[in-house]
């Protein structure tokens, strides 16, 4: 009935415009990928197996360097410092997934309602938004532990609220853009109801933006989780943490500073992680919709 | 001319193993236009960046580019050499106007710049100063107040004025201009179009005029390159390649452009039936008396237009007795669509704290009817109102004011689930083929949306069926379901796009722009198909477009909107032969068909003395 | 310009507002009575309500909570329930403090960053820019306090060059107060650095592909050229709002450097006050911080408006 040829077969079938970065992983994504296998695998593996028990004192071998028996050595209540930094992969991973999941499950919600509905919903939401902006992270989970006293239950929970805004930015200028976009203005032409357009076009569309902004989050939280026990306002002792050990080895910086090495090198390594994954993962989502992502 | 103006002998651009353009040749003369035709992915617009020494990082030139006037190549120049070249000996116009300027320096300064950098004045001041000239000698209205201006302040059309002030500020030997219109509203186009001709015919200027549309090209330029796939297929003067032309791209090309010739089944060419096409024939307009004078005196005889954004008046609207008739045989049926002194209304943001927020008023109170089976076009310019018009009459916006209905649906004031009814009757084309289409599903989902009830689950066995039904219908192969938009092209997604809209079956299908966005080979495909479609489905069309020549095929009813209103209405022939309202006149003046422009060469030629084509 | 300065300056009174609602209700929600807390269990009950009467708690909430808010209008923050101190002039104390650390490091953050980002951008596919990239990667990974920890070790254990830790006003002695803010400064300033570099590196890389920079260089100007002249002032406004967020976030994140040079902080007030439970301290540093940050966010919409002509029609 129509042309001969289809139109699949005639003229200079243009290059398809393919999705950036759908072939080979950049060297960033894999190499964020594997610094986070290395986190994940060390907590997964204290739950099995440590060297030591990482909470038992054993006052005659204090202040070890490193040897066979002690990897990275001992502190000062002659405790195995590898079983500790393995323990607090433990205790980093949870308080990035519950901070990061709090964040997410309410952000994204009210981002994509603000993005939706504009108007009121809109100012409400956004001005909300703001207003926790004005709370960071460290400064929510200071108030939290002044009230509710330190743990890491309020640790996370802190965190997870201080970076709410950052997932209803995202989650809204990425529904922004969806919203004006004429395959959803289609579907309100085929009488497509609000919820179905969320889930149909919104959520995967922005779905990208989202997991970038979790990786980013997840890393702000390691960091964060990190200054809380610094401060002695996360996980209490005798639990290991990443940040109290940092904040340990202090005293001893001018006799013993490998105390402070492992610990250290051990929060860098997995922020550096999840930054590079974040970043590798935004290369890979469509570009258009990175906008705001980070913040 | 002994001496060459531009010399390129052999240009090759490649961007690491591929070939973006191969052996590519062009002798230029001192005041000659050369137009360069292509389509998207042709390797026209790479051709002119690598003319200017600015391509891209990894795109690479070989071969050799020479300049009157430079003694050495310029490709391999070394940047600094091609510094003093650029914006001086040679400059360019850029496609899209806004971009193409600094977002954050007024004006006045940007085309300023390119003259101290140069030194072509002596000082700042003497800079500013003759930067409020050129923009004068590019007609804007209040040059002085358009050098204080910052970009976003001018319109389009100004935009691209004050580009080409800024290009010819040091009166370069060459010009390039990139599809310096494609951007443009066709009333602005025409107006740019005029001023760059007289621009690079008052300097004796070279102009390389890089563009898809033909049309352009038989208006300005004496020579003509078609490409495709990165070389070039065919060459020679305009009337040659566009009257006889050889190569059997260019035939095809041309065939799909001419949208007043048909073939024997009214349908218009394709590239696929091109070999029946009939080239139109200089044969010289007997309404234009004897002109004297040069090409620009005759281009000044058009009906001079004023610039779209400087328009004050107010179109008066359309009186009843302009009302569209009824169509083909409607008789007393009640009208599918009737549309009520509409009236809508938009609030901008507040400006001020206190006063009420400004209102646009995007549709002033329009009155229209379309009978079933009607093929009904708008045209319309930005800003016209008909983009609005439509989301009104797909109950995707309520009216302010007035009274819409279509196929019985009210939709003033209608409810959610009152306008189901209506949406299942009227669905919409759209523009973009690829902002349509949602990239993350595949074609089976896209297309059966419209079938999704409430509450019900995708991907049903009845869904599945229609969606190869109409998969069918629209000449693309079955596994294309399982794929998604981006492995398609522009022209395939806007098939997807149409079968998406009349799998429900609806009585009137709305297409807005349809084919705008499209090549010239894949636009009459695509015009072809929805006007097999439309009579095999019985539907009632609304066809939205800025182009007059589309809609002059496809439509036998039209209203000419502007700011709000409609202007004029009746069929489609008789607006077009014989327009009545000012605005009507301008646009049909304005718009420009290859066999109007092919005409006005064939004046133009036999009135110029001297021949300009150089031939091979 | 006038309009959007009056609506922020509106939003921000509102935020301010629900602000002091949401912090008084939260600092209310906690189990105890400051009069107990600040008597120790074995006050007689006479003793607690002469003390509650003194605090003013024995008065209902909504009444607390005027008083609590005029107060801060007046800036009279009240006196500690458990140091019996006008908190008022601690405060005011320890805000100078931060202010000058912060500010000083933020400064040297962005002399670090834009020159640095600039480059990276430029050289992004030369290997000088994808050593830069990953160093700055890596400078963003590295916890404010450990990089803290590494300079103590470093310069003041290690090389004596400067003191460990402590605090001299600048207007006591100016040269001493150079000597012990460095290293504090320094360390926020490298971790801060390492994040606005990279957002300097990617405002610039997107404003290296616009239309206007090709412009540019079609009229001729050179590749620097036109960047400095076109492109770094349009690269300047998404820089602008990260180092406001990152300025209001480090008000208060620079509690951690605080702790490790000793330097009396408005973070150390806020840290010491939560040790002691002094939760009317608690309650006015985090109003102080929250009027911080929002006073940051008005003036960097101040300066976009500035920065950017199409900002200026819009209300």
């Amino acid at each position: 009935m129509s042309d001969p040829t289809p139109a699949a077969f005639t003229g200079a079938a243009p290059v398809p415009a393919g999705r950036p970065g759908r072939g080979k992983p950049s060297p960033t994504l894999l190499i964020g990928a594997a610094l986070v296998a290395v986190v994940v695998a060390a907590a997964l593996l204290s739950f099995f197996w440590t060297p030591y028990d990482p909470v038992r004192a054993s006052p005659g071998d204090r202040l070890l360097g490193s040897s066979a028996e002690h990897l990275m050595g001992t502190d000062r209540y002659g405790r195995d410092v590898f079983s500790g930094i393995l323990y607090g992969a433990r205790i980093t991973l949870l308080v990035g997934l519950i901070s990061v999941g709090i964040a997410l499950l309410i952000g994204t919600p009210l981002g994509i309602l603000a993005g939706m509905r504009g108007g009121a919903a809109e100012e409400i939401s956004m001005r909300a938004a703001d207003i926790l902006m004005a709370f960071p992270a460290l400064l929510v989970a200071i108030m939290f532990g002044a009230v509710f006293g330190a743990g890491t239950t309020t640790a996370m929970v802190a965190i997870g609220i201080g970076s709410i805004p950052g997932f209803a930015r995202v989650a809204r200028s990425g529904t922004l853009q969806v919203m004006s976009t004429e395959y959803v203005l289609s579907a309100r032409a085929s009488s497509q109801s609000a919820l179905r357009i969320a889930r149909r076009h919104v959520l995967p569309n922005i779905a990208g933006v989202l997991v970038v902004q979790c990786s980013v989050t997840f890393a702000l939280a390691v960091l964060a989780e990190a200054a809380l026990s610094f401060l002695g306002l996360g996980t209490p002792p005798p639990v290991p943490s990443w940040g109290r050990m940092l904040q340990e080895s202090q005293q001893f910086l001018g006799t013993f500073p490998a105390l402070a090495v492992w610990p250290g090198a051990a929060i860098a390594l997995a922020v550096l992680g999840f930054n590079l994954l974040g970043d590798g993962l935004r290369d890979r989502f469509d570009p258009k919709l990175n906008g705001e992502a980070g913040r | 001319m002994s001496e060459h103006l531009l010399e390129v002998k052999d240009l090759r651009v490649s961007a690491g193993e591929r070939t973006l353009v191969d052996g590519f040749n062009l002798e230029l003369g001192t005041g000659e236009r050369v137009g360069l035709i292509g389509e998207s992915g042709s390797g026209k617009s790479m051709t002119a960046t690598a003319l200017m020494g600015l391509l891209p990082e990894g795109v690479s030139a070989a071969g050799s580019i020479r300049l009157a006037g430079t003694d050495h190549d310029l490709v391999g120049a070394r940047d600094s050499r091609m510094q003093r070249i650029r914006g001086n000996r040679m400059a360019m116009v850029f496609q899209e106007p806004l971009s193409a300027l600094n977002p954050l320096m007024r004006v006045g300064p940007q085309v300023a710049e390119v003259m101290l950098k140069h030194r072509t004045v002596p000082n700042r001041r003497a800079a500013a100063a003759k930067a409020v000239e050129m923009l004068a000698s590019v007609r804007l209205p209040d040059p002085a107040e358009a050098a204080r201006a910052f970009p976003h302040q001018l319109s389009g059309g100004q935009r691209q004025r004050a580009m080409l002030a800024m290009a010819l500020a040091n009166d370069p030997a060459l010009l390039l201009c990139d599809e310096p219109t494609a951007a443009l509203d066709v009333t602005v186009q025409r107006q740019v179009l005029d001023l760059i001709l007289e621009s690079v015919s008052r300097r004796s200027t070279g102009l390389l005029f890089i563009t898809h549309d033909l049309s352009v090209v038989a208006s300005i330029c004496d020579r003509v390159l078609v490409m495709n796939n990165g070389r070039v297929v065919e060459e020679g003067t305009t009337e040659q390649v566009l009257t006889r032309p050889a190569h059997a791209y260019t035939r095809g090309l041309l065939a799909a452009s001419d949208l007043e010739a048909t073939d024997s089944g009214g349908r218009l060419f394709t590239v696929a039936s091109a070999a029946a096409y009939v080239p139109p024939k200089i044969v010289s307009p007997p309404r234009r008396g004897t002109t004297t004078g040069t090409t620009t005196a005759t281009r000044a005889a058009r009906p001079t237009l004023p610039d779209a954004s400087a328009r004050t008046d107010h179109p008066a609207p359309a009186t009843p007795a302009e009302q569209p008739d009824r169509g083909r045989g409607a008789g007393a049926v009640e009208p599918l669509i009737s549309v009520r002194d509409l009236v809508r209304t938009y609030r901008r943001g507040r400006t001020s704290l206190f006063g009420a927020p400004a209102e646009v008023q995007a549709l002033r109170g329009i009155s229209f009817e379309v009978a079933a089976g009607q093929r009904f076009g708008v045209v319309g310019e930005s800003g016209s109102g008909k983009s609005t018009l439509l989301r009104i009459l797909a109950g995707l916006d309520q009216p302010t004011s007035g009274s819409v209905k279509v196929a019985g649906n009210e939709v003033a004031g209608a409810r959610e689930n009152e306008l189901r009814q209506l949406r299942r009757e009227l669905q919409i084309v759209f523009q973009d083929p690829m902002g349509s289409l949602d990239p993350r599903m595949r074609v089976r989902d896209i297309i059966t949306e419209p079938l999704l009830l409430p509450g019900e689950s995708a991907r049903t066995a009845r869904h599945a069926e229609r969606a190869a039904e109409m998969l069918r219908a629209v000449d693309l192969p079955p596994e294309a379901l399982d794929r998604f938009p981006h492995q398609f092209s522009g022209g395939q997604r806007q098939r997807i796009s149409i079968a998406r809209a009349l799998i429900g079956e609806p009585r009137i299908l709305v297409a807005d722009e349809p084919v705008s966005a499209l090549d010239v080979s894949v636009r009459a495909q695509v015009l072809n198909l929805l006007s097999d479609l439309v009579d095999r489905y019985n539907l009632t069309l609304v066809f939205v477009s800025h182009d007059l020549g589309v809609v002059r095929h496809l439509c036998d009813n039209v209203v000419v909107m502007n700011q709000g209103l409609i202007v004029e209405s009746g069929p489609t022939e008789q607006i077009y032969e014989d327009p009545q309202h000012g605005y009507t006149r301008t646009l049909v003046a304005s718009s420009m068909s290859l066999r109007s422009e092919m005409a006005g060469r064939a004046m133009d030629s036999r009135e110029e003395v001297t021949s300009q084509g150089e031939g091979q | 310009m006038g309009i959007r300065l009056l609506i922020n300056a509106a939003r921000f009174a509102v935020t301010f507002m629900v602000a002091t609602v949401a912090v008084f209700i939260f600092m209310r929600a906690v189990p105890g009575d400051p009069a107990q807390i600040a008597l120790g269990v074995n006050a007689t009950p006479e003793l607690l309500a002469e003390t509650r009467a003194e605090f003013g708690t024995d008065r209902p909430l909504p009444v607390q909570y005027f008083d609590w808010t005029l107060g801060l209008f007046r800036g009279d923050f009240g006196t500690s329930y458990v140091t019996r101190r006008d908190i008022t002039p601690l405060i005011l104390d320890r805000v100078q403090v931060s202010l000058i650390l912060v500010g000083l490091a933020m400064a040297a953050a962005l002399l670090i960053a834009v020159p640095l980002g600039t480059l990276m951008a430029v050289n992004h596919r030369r290997i000088s820019g994808i050593l830069l990239s990953g160093l700055s990667q890596a400078g963003v990974a590295v916890p404010g306090f450990l990089a803290a920890i590494l300079l103590v070790v470093v310069f003041a254990v290690g090389l004596g060059w400067f003191p460990a830790n402590g605090w001299t006003p600048p207007g006591e002695d100016f040269g001493d107060f150079l000597r012990r803010v460095f290293l504090p400064v320094l360390a926020l300033a490298s971790v801060q650095g390492a994040i606005l570099t990279r957002y300097a590196r990617s405002a610039v890389l997107e404003i290296m592909s616009e239309d206007y920079l090709r412009t540019a260089r079609a009229k001729g100007l050179g590749r620097t050229e036109a960047l400095v002249k076109h492109g770094l002032r349009n690269a300047a406004i998404p820089v602008l709002t990260v180092t406001g967020v990152q300025l209001a976030a480090l008000i208060i994140g620079a509690v951690v450097i605080e702790r490790v040079f000793v330097i009396p902080g408005l973070g150390s007030l806020l840290l010491d006050a939560v040790g002691n439970r002094d939760l009317l301290t608690v309650q006015s540093v985090v109003m102080v911080l929250v009027a911080i940050t929002l006073t940051i966010n008005l003036l960097v919409d101040v300066l976009y408006t500035v920065l950017d002509p199409r900002i200026r029609k819009k209300a």
